[in-house]
């Protein structure tokens, strides 16, 4: 049952068909396994693909509002670090930030309007936040299956939201193609090892 | 089945209509509100189709409330304006079945040409409108719509907006009540509304009447007291917001935000300081609190409402928080380092993209209107001078026709997506043919709806339960319509596209381009197997000709683009584009 009863907000950022909306739904159902409210909603663009896209998963005892307040999220996961440092403003003092290794260049990028940031890390770190890169790809294409690697991220994100790990592997089980579920149960180990690299926080 | 679930809010109406034992569901794609049919597909018990527009859908779940069962139809907010003509009419002849429209708003304009407040249809056309504020109440609001459908022989909105549609949180499921429809009764004195629409016209105001009182004590318009020194009066979503932000505060929680409940509303303005009215939008309830004359305890009514908030796009908790205590909302970094924005583009190997490449070479005024293919409005392409409304493009490219039919004939071109084309497309076209225009439109036939997430429609031989069915010959139809000149291309080959645009606008009659090729997101076209391309650096000239296909998977911000292997799907259009040869198949 309900090891901790404070709750999360978690916000998972990324472009438009990256993936966000699996491993969102993933954390908002393992919440609802250990018996919390949950809320959850994402925030795109038109309906194409390749915007900016986030989802806010919130759980507690309560939950009213499914969109987060800024400054008042836990953990964002980023499965692409522009992204990350978009959305960086809704992340508490202090909170995790949590940035796959991955960079897109946006159209007006292309257009050579203007440039990628350099030192996102550096910059998120010098904010006082816990920021952790993840080379997810590498990782899981050395697992055999680059499509691996949200699982891998969604891993170091789980070991920081005090769900324990028996709903997340219930969860993965009722949601993902058994053909898949072992590689991908294999990645959330991984992803939970790395987790540790990361300073607890308060 | 685990009993409690977490569902949208579209979802959760799909689950609250078959509850309430619906026997017919109708609607039309558009976002937010294309899940609502999507999942009552689902159930085998339900009649449910995609129709080919939001008035058909309307006039056909209509049509089965006046045989006797409980329907409904569900369309996003801009739908309601084309249902609206049959929409206004149906208060006078009332329902036999229960019948539920769906509107499904889109404050934020997330994915919408406009931003519109739709509660002001059920002001307009004096019936009742329900807002849930969660899923577990949109689940619970079908069902009570109905009931009041039936209990007052009217039609019933509602509402969501797109956080409550696409919102999911915690909804615990019920049983359902099934019973047949009930016999069909003929009553023309009811239903042929012009003959005796003068009588019909009183009961409008009589049971407008009746609903009022019955506001006053509609259980899920809901007071809850606290502190006396705030009271909120909200709805829908902004209910959450607001809670979020005065945890303490009493509140009075509209569930049905017309008619409005005068007396309770009295009650507790006179309990509390000072109100607030939380709502999206318009000042749909602040005016109507300011026209029943309610009052405070010390007179005069001491609200903020409007005053503090914008009438524009979505509300959030933060803004909720930032328009009553001043504390704002914490700022992105962008002030201290550049974030650039990231606009969302067409798919690799968009077959739209070599449609908009051509008619930007040739440099013609397009007009267009509502799908993906509105993106050719933004670079490489630039390509798309207007988009309105579903259909709109046709009738507008042809109106700029009539001005400078000289000049401009030989350079206008509509453009319209297959399943728009169906939806509101066909008529303005019959509309150029009658009246001797010359236009030249471009059907752009991906072979599905695709912006919406690729649901069925008449052109493509399947039904919303992916049965056969008879598909459009869209040839055939277009010729039965009078258009003489009709050409089939392929948008990949760029030659032969051009080619036919050329002849279609040279011509001093209509001329219809038909642009075939699948969306390149159907589950079809990504089984198939795709061959990646590569930039060979060596023989790149770094002229960036290629970036003109506007190809996501090309990463043009160095010198040298850069092609990811993993987004691009091969189509060839990049190396069609390539002078230098420096774009090939990478060898398998
Ligand atoms: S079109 Fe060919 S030469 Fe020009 S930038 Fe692209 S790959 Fe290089
Ligand atoms: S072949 Fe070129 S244009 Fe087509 S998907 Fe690949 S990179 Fe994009």
């Amino acid at each position: 049952m309900m090891k901790n009863n404070i709750g999360k907000n978690i916000l998972f950022a990324g472009v438009g068909g990256q993936g966000i909306l699996l491993i969102s739904e993933l954390t908002a159902r393992a919440a609802i396994h250990t018996d919390f409210d949950v809320k959850k909603t994402e925030v795109h663009g038109a309906a194409q693909r390749g915007g900016s896209v986030v989802s806010h998963v919130r759980f507690a005892e309560k939950v009213y509002s499914p969109i987060s307040k800024t400054g008042e999220v836990d953990i964002l996961l980023s499965l692409e670090k522009l992204e990350g440092l978009r959305w960086a403003h809704y992340v508490k003092d202090g909170g995790i930030i949590l940035l796959n290794n991955e960079e897109r260049s946006p159209q007006p990028m292309t257009e050579k309007k203007v440039e990628y940031p350099q030192n996102i890390e550096e910059f998120l770190s010098s904010k006082g936040y816990n920021v952790q890169i993840i080379d997810a790809v590498s990782m899981a294409s050395a697992m055999g299956n680059y499509r691996a690697a949200n699982t891998i991220l969604l891993g170091a994100m789980a070991s920081h939201t005090g769900i324990d790990d028996e709903h997340w592997f219930a969860v993965m089980k009722e949601n993902l193609n058994p053909k898949i579920l072992e590689l991908n149960l294999q990645a959330f180990e991984m992803g939970k090892k790395l987790s540790q690299k990361v300073l607890s926080v308060a | 089945m685990n009993s409690k679930q977490l569902l949208s809010g579209n979802e959760a109406i799909a689950r609250g209509a078959w509850e309430a034992g619906i026997h017919v569901a109708c609607g039309y794609p558009g976002t937010p509100s294309t899940e609502i049919i999507e999942n009552l597909a689902r159930y085998d018990d339900i009649d449910v189709e995609w129709s080919t527009n939001e008035k058909v859908a309307f006039d056909v779940a209509y049509g089965a409330s006046l045989a006797g069962a409980r329907s409904l139809v569900s369309m996003k907010h801009v739908g309601v304006n084309v249902a609206l003509d049959s929409l206004m009419v149906t208060p006078f002849s009332g329902v036999h079945g229960g019948f539920v429209v769906i509107t499904a708003d889109d404050p934020g304009m997330h994915s919408s040409q406009n931003e519109q407040d739709n509660r002001f249809f059920a002001k307009f056309a004096k019936i009742p409108m329900l807002e849930p504020s969660d899923s577990q109440e949109a689940k619970e609001f079908v069902k009570i719509a109905f009931d009041i459908s039936e209990q007052f022989d009217v039609p019933v909105f509602l509402r969501t907006t797109t956080r409550t549609s696409h919102s999911k949180s915690v909804v615990e499921f019920s049983e359902a009540k099934r019973t047949p429809p009930q016999k069909y009764k003929h009553d023309p004195q009811k239903y042929v509304v012009p003959i005796w629409g003068k009588r019909r016209r009183q009961n409008i105001e009589m049971r407008l009447k009746k609903m009022e009182e019955f506001a006053e004590t509609f259980p899920e318009n809901k007071i809850e007291w606290n502190s006396k020194k705030i009271g909120v009066i909200t709805s829908g979503i902004c209910y959450q917001y607001a809670k979020e932000v005065f945890p303490d505060a009493s509140f009075l929680k509209l569930g049905m935000i017309f008619p409005l409940p005068k007396k309770m509303l009295e009650w507790f303005c006179d309990g509390v300081e000072k109100i607030y009215v939380v709502e999206e939008l318009e000042p749909f309830l602040e005016e109507q609190l300011r026209l029943l004359g309610v009052k405070n305890p010390f007179g005069s009514l001491n609200l903020s409402g409007k005053d503090v908030f914008t009438n524009m796009f979505e509300l959030s908790p933060d803004i909720v928080q930032h328009a009553f205590s001043g504390n704002g909302e914490k700022k992105s970094f962008d002030n201290e380092i550049a974030i650039p924005p990231r606009p969302p583009v067409m798919c690799p190997g968009c077959p739209h993209s070599g449609v908009y490449f051509v008619l930007h070479k040739l440099k013609t005024v397009v007009t267009g209107d509502i799908g993906c293919y509105t993106l050719g409005a933004l670079p490489p392409f630039n390509a798309l001078d207007t988009t309105l409304c579903m259909g709109a493009g046709i009738g507008n490219a042809f109106g700029m026709e009539k001005v400078h039919r000289a000049t401009m004939g030989k350079k206008l071109v509509a453009v319209i997506g297959d399943s728009t084309f169906l939806h509101s497309g066909i008529a303005p076209l019959i509309d150029i043919v009658f009246n001797k225009g010359i236009t030249t439109v471009v059907l752009m036939d991906n072979s599905t709806t695709g912006m919406t997430g690729h649901q069925q429609h008449p052109g493509m031989g399947k039904t919303v339960r992916l049965e056969n069915t008879y598909a459009i010959n869209y040839e055939q139809l277009i010729s039965a319509i009078g258009v003489k000149h009709i050409r089939v291309v392929d948008p990949y080959d760029l030659e032969a596209t051009e080619t036919a645009m050329k002849e279609a606008l040279a011509l001093n009659e209509p001329a219809v381009v038909i642009s075939r090729r699948a969306c390149v997101l159907l589950e079809e076209e990504k089984a198939k197997t795709h061959y990646p391309y590569e930039v060979l650096g060596e023989l790149c000239e770094e002229c960036d000709l290629c970036l003109k296909i506007g190809c996501p998977a090309i990463d043009g911000s160095q010198a040298v683009p850069f092609i990811s292997k993993e987004r691009c799907i091969g189509c060839d259009l990049c190396a069609k584009l390539c002078n230098f040869d420096a774009i090939r198949m990478i060898e398998n």
